[in-house]
C-alpha cells in the first residue's frame, strides 16, 4: 500500500456485500487535485455503491479511503462533507416542504456564493422563497449543484448530473465543470453520455463487476478503450450503433393501432396528431417541457385531454382511468421506475401484477399460470434475479426491465415508453432497444419518447417532433440523425435562419460529437 | 449565452410581502381562524347569554387539549405519531398533584421544573425506542402509552393530590380586562416560548426536513435519528405542560388518561398538519381545538343528544378535511 500524498482522494480495495450479493469486490479510485475524473461502468458494476461509501451513506466491509494521504473514513454524509467530499445525487436532495432559503440553512450553505453559482449555471433569477416542491426537476438539479459548489468542497461528486437536464442547461453545467479543471478542486463525474465524458473529463476509472478494471486517459479516441473495459467481451455488439435498416414499406391497407387527432391539454399541449401502426416503433422527440409529459399522461389514461380525439383500432375511446387504457391495450413504461413498480415486493409479484391480478377483479390467482408467465418474461428479458427478493435491491437497468417485463408477460398490443433508458447503462439500453424492435416485429405498436436523440435511429422507424405542444415535424429514421432532430426540436427548418445562440449550441453539440468520433476534428473545437 | 448572468443580489422581501406570503403559506390556519370567528358569532346568536363566562370557560377547558395538540403536531411534522400523549399527561399530572399536596408554595416551583424534566425524559425514552429498535412509531408509542398509564396508577390509585395555589391562579380568572382569560395568555406564552425558538432554529428545520423527505434530509447531512428523538422530547415537554395544566385547572391529579390522545390526532389533522409529515405548524391544531370545543358547546346549547353530538363531531372532522384537500387539489391543478 503506497501512500502518495499528491493524490487528493485515494480509495483502495473497497469491498461491500449485501447479504449474498457482492456489490463491490475490490474497487480503487485515485483522484488528482484539479482533475475531472469520470467513474464508469455498466449496470451493477458498483458505481453507486462506491459513491455511497465515499460520501458516508454506506459503510464498506473493507478497504481504505484517504484524503490528501490521510486516512479518512466517513460514517455519514455530514462527516464526509467535513472531510471535503460533497455529492450531488441522481435524485434531488432538497426537502420538498421547505423553501430554497431554508434548504440552504439546513446545509449551512452561504447564500451569496450560491447565488453566484446559480447565475453561472443559468438560472440566476430563481426566487429563493419558493418551496422546493414547486420548482421544476431540472432547476432542482441545478440548485443541488450550485449548493454543492457554494460549500467549496475539495472533491465534488456528480452522479448522472445531466440526466434530467434540457440541452441548454446541460451545456452550462458542462461549461462550469470544465472551468474547474486545473484548480484546487477535483470532480468525480458519473455519466452514461460518452460525449460529455469526452468534453470535460481528464481521466476515467472503469469498474466492472465490483472491481476497478482500468484507468484511461481521456484523449480523442479513448472512448473505444473505455467501452471495451466497461463491457468486457460483449463490447463488439454495442459499439456498432449505426442506423438500423428500416423495415419494409407499410402495406397500403394497414390500419393504425392508435390515432391521435388534434389532442390538446391546457396550455401545454396545443395540437398533436399522429398515427401509430402495428409493427412499428414511432419515436417522439421534444426538448424538456414541450407537452410530451401531458401527451403520455393522456395516452396512458392518467389525465383527460381538454380537446381532440383518441382512436384505438379506428374506434374513438375516452379513458377515465389507467385501467381503461390498459383494457384498450395501451400500456405505459415511465422513466421513473418508482412510478411503476412496487419497490418492496418481489420481481415475481411485480411482473405478475398486471396480468394475473385481473383488472377490476378480486378473485383467486391462478398460480401455475402466473409462474409460467413470469418465468417466460424473466428469461426473455434476461433480468438479473440474483437478489431474487425485493425489486428495490435491483440496479436501475434491471428495474426498468421488470417494468417492461410485466407488460410483455401479458402479451402487449401497444406500448407507450416515456424515456425508458434514462440513467441506464449502454448494455441494458441495447437490450431494451432490441426488445422494443422484437415487440414491433411481433406485431405490437410502440410509441417511444426519448431524451437521447441518438436512440431514434437505433430503435425507431420514424419520429415525430413536438415543440410548444404541437407536432412540428415527421422524420423517417434514415434522415433522423442528431443534427436534423435537434434542428427540428428547436423548431428550425433546415433552410431557416437560426437565432445565434441556438446555432451556437447546435454547433457545439455537433463539434463535440465529431470530436468524439474522429480524432483529427478535435482541434476545431473552440 | 455565456454573458447572461442573472441578478446575483439577494432580493430581500418587504415586510408587507412577507405578511402576504405568511398568510398564503398558512392559508389553512387563517381560514380556521375565520371559521372560529363565525362559530363565535353563531354561538352568540343561538345563546345571547354567551359572554365573559363562556369565553373564560372555553379557555380553561381547551388548555390541556390545546397543549396536547401542540405535542402531537411536533411529532407528526417529524413524520411520526405519538399515541402515548394522554398517558404522559396523566402521569405528569398525578406526579405534580401528589408532590404538591401539603407542600409550601415555593416547593411548587421545584415540582413544576421537575415535572417538565420528567416530560423531557418520557419523550426521550419514546424517541430513543423508536429510533433504536426501528419498530414503527405507532406500535412503540401505543405500548409505551400502556406503560405510562400503569406508572400513573402506581403513583396514585384514585384521583387525588392537590395543586399549589399560584399554579391554579396562573390559569383561572382573567388578566386586566375580563375578556382576556389567563388560560389563553398562558397558552400563548408557553407555545411561543417553546415553539417559536425551535421553529427558527436548525433543529426546527431538521424536524420539518426528516418529516418531508427522510432520504434527502440524510443526504443533506441532517442527523435523522437524533432529530427524531428531539421531536419526541419536545412532544414529551408539551405533554408535561398539558399534564400540569390539567392539575392546575382541576386542582387534583387523575391517574386515568382522558380522551386526549385521539382528540390530539383529530386536532392535528383538522389543523392542517400532514399525517405524512413535513407540513403544518402548531398554531393550526390549537385553533382546531378551539373549534372542536366550541362546536361541542354549541350542541349543548342546541340541546342535542350527547351521543348524537359525538357523531356530528366526527362528520364535521371528515367534512372539513375533505374540503381542505379539495381546495388543495384545485390549487395544484390551477
Amino acid at each position: 500500500m503506497t501512500v502518495t500524498t499528491d493524490l487528493l482522494l485515494e480509495a483502495t480495495g473497497v469491498a461491500k456485500t449485501y447479504g449474498a450479493v457482492v456489490a463491490l469486490r475490490s474497487a480503487s479510485l485515485a483522484v488528482r487535485p484539479g482533475e475531472v475524473h469520470a467513474l464508469m461502468g455498466a449496470n451493477g458494476a458498483g458505481k453507486s455503491t462506491l459513491v455511497k461509501i465515499l460520501t458516508g451513506a454506506v459503510r464498506p466491509d473493507g478497504g481504505r479511503i484517504a484524503i490528501r494521504g490521510r486516512e479518512r473514513m466517513a460514517h455519514s454524509p455530514a462527516e464526509a462533507r467535513r472531510n471535503g467530499i460533497v455529492s450531488v445525487y441522481q435524485e434531488p436532495a432538497l426537502i420538498p416542504d421547505l423553501d430554497i432559503r431554508d434548504n440552504l440553512r439546513l446545509t449551512e450553505t452561504p447564500v451569496e456564493p450560491f447565488r453566484h453559482w446559480l447565475g453561472e449555471l443559468g438560472i440566476g433569477d430563481l426566487d429563493l422563497s419558493r418551496l422546493a416542491r414547486q420548482v421544476p426537476l431540472a432547476s432542482l438539479r441545478i440548485i443541488d449543484l450550485a449548493r454543492a459548489l457554494a460549500i467549496e468542497p475539495d472533491v465534488l461528486m456528480l452522479d448522472e448530473m445531466t440526466a434530467a437536464l434540457p440541452a441548454n442547461l446541460t451545456e452550462r453545467v458542462l461549461e462550469v465543470i470544465g472551468r474547474q479543471r486545473g484548480g484546487e478542486r477535483s470532480i468525480i463525474f458519473i455519466s452514461h453520455r460518452m460525449i460529455e465524458i469526452a468534453a470535460v473529463c481528464d481521466r476515467a476509472t472503469v469498474l466492472r463487476e465490483g472491481a476497478t478494471v482500468g484507468v484511461v486517459d481521456i484523449v480523442p479516441g479513448a472512448e473505444e478503450r473505455v467501452v471495451e473495459l466497461m463491457l468486457g467481451e460483449i463490447a463488439k455488439d454495442t459499439t456498432d450503433g449505426g442506423a438500423r435498416v428500416a423495415s419494409g414499406p407499410r402495406p397500403a391497407d394497414a390500419r393504425p393501432r392508435l390515432t391521435a387527432r388534434e389532442l390538446s391539454h391546457g396550455t401545454k399541449l396545443q395540437d398533436v396528431s399522429f398515427d401509430l401502426y402495428p409493427g412499428e416503433v414511432l419515436g417522439v422527440v421534444a426538448l424538456e417541457g414541450q407537452g410530451q409529459d401531458e401527451l403520455f399522461d393522456i395516452l396512458a389514461g392518467s389525465d383527460r385531454p381538454s380537446g381532440g380525439e383518441l382512436l384505438v383500432d379506428g374506434a374513438a375511446v375516452s379513458f377515465r382511468h389507467p385501467a381503461d387504457a390498459i383494457r384498450a391495450g395501451l400500456v405505459y413504461v415511465p422513466a421513473d421506475r418508482a412510478e411503476a413498480l412496487l419497490m418492496q415486493r418481489s420481481v415475481r409479484e411485480n411482473i405478475a401484477l398486471p396480468t394475473s391480478a385481473q383488472i377490476g377483479g378480486w378473485g383467486p390467482i391462478n398460480l401455475a399460470r402466473e409462474r409460467r408467465v413470469v418465468d417466460g418474461a424473466v428469461q426473455q428479458l434476461q433480468i438479473d434475479s440474483r437478489a431474487g427478493g425485493e425489486v428495490r435491491r435491483l440496479s436501475g437497468g434491471n428495474q426498468q426491465k421488470v417494468t417492461i417485463a410485466r407488460w410483455v408477460a401479458g402479451g402487449v398490443r401497444t406500448m407507450l415508453c416515456f424515456d425508458p433508458t434514462r440513467g441506464i447503462d449502454i448494455r441494458t439500453k441495447q437490450q431494451i432497444y432490441t426488445l422494443l424492435r422484437d415487440l414491433a416485429e411481433a406485431g405490437a405498436a410502440v410509441l417511444l419518447y426519448t431524451s437521447e436523440l441518438k436512440e431514434i435511429q437505433l430503435a425507431c422507424d420514424r419520429a415525430i417532433v413536438i415543440f410548444g405542444g404541437r407536432v412540428v415535424a415527421k422524420i423517417e429514421a434514415a434522415d433522423a440523425d442528431e443534427p436534423a432532430l435537434l434542428r427540428a426540436a428547436y423548431n428550425l427548418r433546415s433552410d431557416a435562419q437560426m437565432p445565434e445562440e441556438v446555432a451556437a449550441e447546435i454547433v457545439a453539440a455537433v463539434v463535440a460529437e465529431e470530436a468524439a468520433a474522429t480524432p483529427d476534428a478535435a482541434d476545431r473545437e473552440p | 449565452m455565456s454573458t447572461a448572468v442573472g441578478p446575483v443580489d439577494d432580493a430581500r422581501a418587504r415586510p408587507s410581502d412577507a405578511l402576504v406570503q405568511w398568510a398564503r403559506r398558512n392559508g389553512w390556519t387563517v381560514s380556521l381562524l375565520g371559521f372560529f370567528a363565525l362559530l363565535l358569532v353563531f354561538t352568540k346568536l343561538i345563546q345571547p347569554n354567551y359572554g365573559v363566562a363562556g369565553v373564560q370557560g372555553l379557555a380553561i377547558s381547551v388548555l390541556p387539549l390545546a397543549l396536547a395538540a401542540a405535542a402531537q403536531a411536533v411529532v407528526v411534522i417529524s413524520g411520526g405519531l405519538d399515541l402515548s400523549i394522554g398517558s404522559m399527561m396523566a402521569l405528569t399530572s398525578v406526579v405534580a398533584a401528589v408532590l404538591m399536596k401539603g407542600q409550601p408554595e415555593e416547593f411548587g416551583i421545584a415540582v413544576v421544573i421537575g415535572v417538565l424534566l420528567l416530560g423531557l425524559l418520557l419523550g426521550a425514552i419514546n424517541g430513543s425506542l423508536v429510533v433504536i429498535t426501528r419498530v414503527p412509531d405507532i406500535i412503540v408509542t401505543l405500548a409505551m402509552g400502556f406503560v405510562w398509564a400503569g406508572c400513573a396508577l402506581l403513583v396514585i390509585k384514585t384521583p387525588g393530590g392537590a395543586a399549589t395555589k399560584w399554579l391554579k391562579e396562573l390559569v383561572l380568572g382573567s388578566l386586566g380586562v375580563e375578556w382576556i382569560p389567563k388560560a389563553a395568555i398562558a397558552l400563548i406564552i408557553v407555545v411561543a416560548v417553546v415553539w417559536i425558538p425551535v421553529r427558527r432554529s436548525t433543529l426546527g428545520l431538521s424536524i420539518y426536513a426528516i418529516g418531508s423527505n427522510r432520504l434527502a434530509a440524510f443526504r443533506s447531512g441532517v442527523p435523522v435519528g437524533r432529530t427524531k428523538i428531539a421531536a419526541y422530547v419536545l412532544t414529551g415537554l408539551f405533554s408535561a405542560l398539558a399534564g400540569l395544566s390539567l392539575t392546575a385547572s382541576t386542582g387534583i391529579g387523575t391517574p386515568v388518561p382522558g380522551p386526549y390522545t385521539l382528540l390530539s390526532v383529530a386536532a392535528v389533522v383538522l389543523g392542517g398538519v400532514s399525517l405524512a409529515g413535513g407540513r403544518g405548524g402548531v398554531f393550526g391544531p390549537i385553533v382546531a381545538v378551539l373549534i372542536l370545543s366550541l362546536i361541542r358547546t354549541d350542541m349543548t346549547f342546541l340541546s342535542l343528544d350527547t351521543n348524537l353530538a359525538i357523531v356530528v363531531q366526527g362528520i364535521i372532522l371528515i367534512g372539513v378535511v375533505m374540503v381542505g384537500s379539495f381546495i388543495q387539489l384545485r390549487r395544484t391543478r390551477a
